[in-house]
């Protein structure tokens, strides 16, 4: 399995993300935001970070980068495309995600360990996952996700709702939620489901010794569901 | 010439920072400030001289990029 992480300036989860990817088992490359096209890949992933300094609006810049149309394409035709942190809200400023991702209610930077609830539907990302509540980490200051009302409804009624922010008992109340998203929404995809974007990093919780080890229960269901 | 572009989060759209700053107020005694909504304003020189053109323009950077239509109105001023 073959894939690709986007590097911005300003990414500073690409080489965790390399990391994880690697461990378990996908031949990952490393491809500059300013290169024409992204090399053949099962799977591309934009990592979290802080792309051109979050100027403007988070992600916004970065949606404008030349390698955009090539992920868009491949999203578009049914790529896997995941986008971690600050990946999340680059799919959300390119349109590939709907809603927005505010500054977090309270105003604070969040660095944390949460957890959260996954929607083990039928997508590549979650399907047969072996748990359904991971511990993973957040560390954002714009992750409160925000859409519509007549959006969020739609998100609810197509089955788009990735992760929640939730107990360590699976509880989605508001007590857990970290940065005032509506609903505890930690993470979304596209209708199709090829394309989730979430604010957790799963990729800096692979291994027991520095962090914990709930990522690797995602990274290993995903190559297991691609192969 | 010079367009001027303000963006503000849409009503309905909770803007911590405008409330923070509100709140600021208050304390220091402006106990008449009901409300702050903070925005971005971006002054933009083009080389289009009919100001019509120009504001037609500007108004495709707003939608494109320098407003999110999801959360934010522009105006251009």
């Amino acid at each position: 399995m073959k894939s690709s992480v986007i590097i911005f300036p300003g990414s500073n989860c690409d080489r965790d993300m390399d990391v994880a990817l690697k461990k378990f088992g996908f031949k990952n490359q490393m491809v500059w935001h300013n290169d024409p096209e992204i090399p053949k890949s099962d799977l591309i992933v934009l990592p979290g970070g802080f792309a051109y300094g979050d100027y403007l609006r988070c992600g916004s810049i970065a949606a404008k980068s030349k390698i955009i149309k090539s992920v868009v394409d491949f999203a578009n035709s049914g790529g896997l495309v995941i986008g971690i942190c600050n990946g999340f809200q680059i799919l959300i400023e390119t349109g590939l995600l709907p809603g927005a991702l505010l500054t977090n209610k309270y105003l604070k930077f969040i660095c944390k360990n949460v957890f959260v609830k996954l929607n083990k539907n039928e997508s590549k990302y979650f399907k047969n996952i072996k748990k359904n509540v991971l511990e993973l980490h957040i560390a954002h200051n714009d992750g409160n996700y925000f859409c519509s009302k007549d959006e969020l409804k739609s998100l609810e009624d197509n089955n788009q709702i990735a992760v929640n922010y939730c107990g360590q008992n699976g509880e989605v109340t508001e007590k857990f939620n970290p940065n005032g998203s509506i609903n505890n929404i930690a993470g979304i995809f596209n209708k199709n489901k090829n394309i989730i974007g979430m604010m957790p990093h799963p990729e800096r919780m692979i291994d027991k010794y520095l962090s914990s080890n709930d990522g690797n229960f995602f990274f290993e269901n995903l190559i297991k569901n691609l192969k | 010439m010079k367009i001027k572009v303000i963006v503000t989060l849409k009503e309905g759209v909770l803007d911590p920072q405008g409330k923070a700053i509100q709140q600021t107020l208050n304390g220091m005694s402006f106990s008449e400030v009901k409300q702050v909504r903070q925005g971005k304003y971006f002054d933009i020189e083009v080389n289009i001289e009919d100001e019509k053109k120009a504001k037609a323009k500007v108004e495709e950077m707003c939608k494109k990029l320098l407003a999110n239509l999801v959360i934010e109105d522009y105006k251009i001023l």
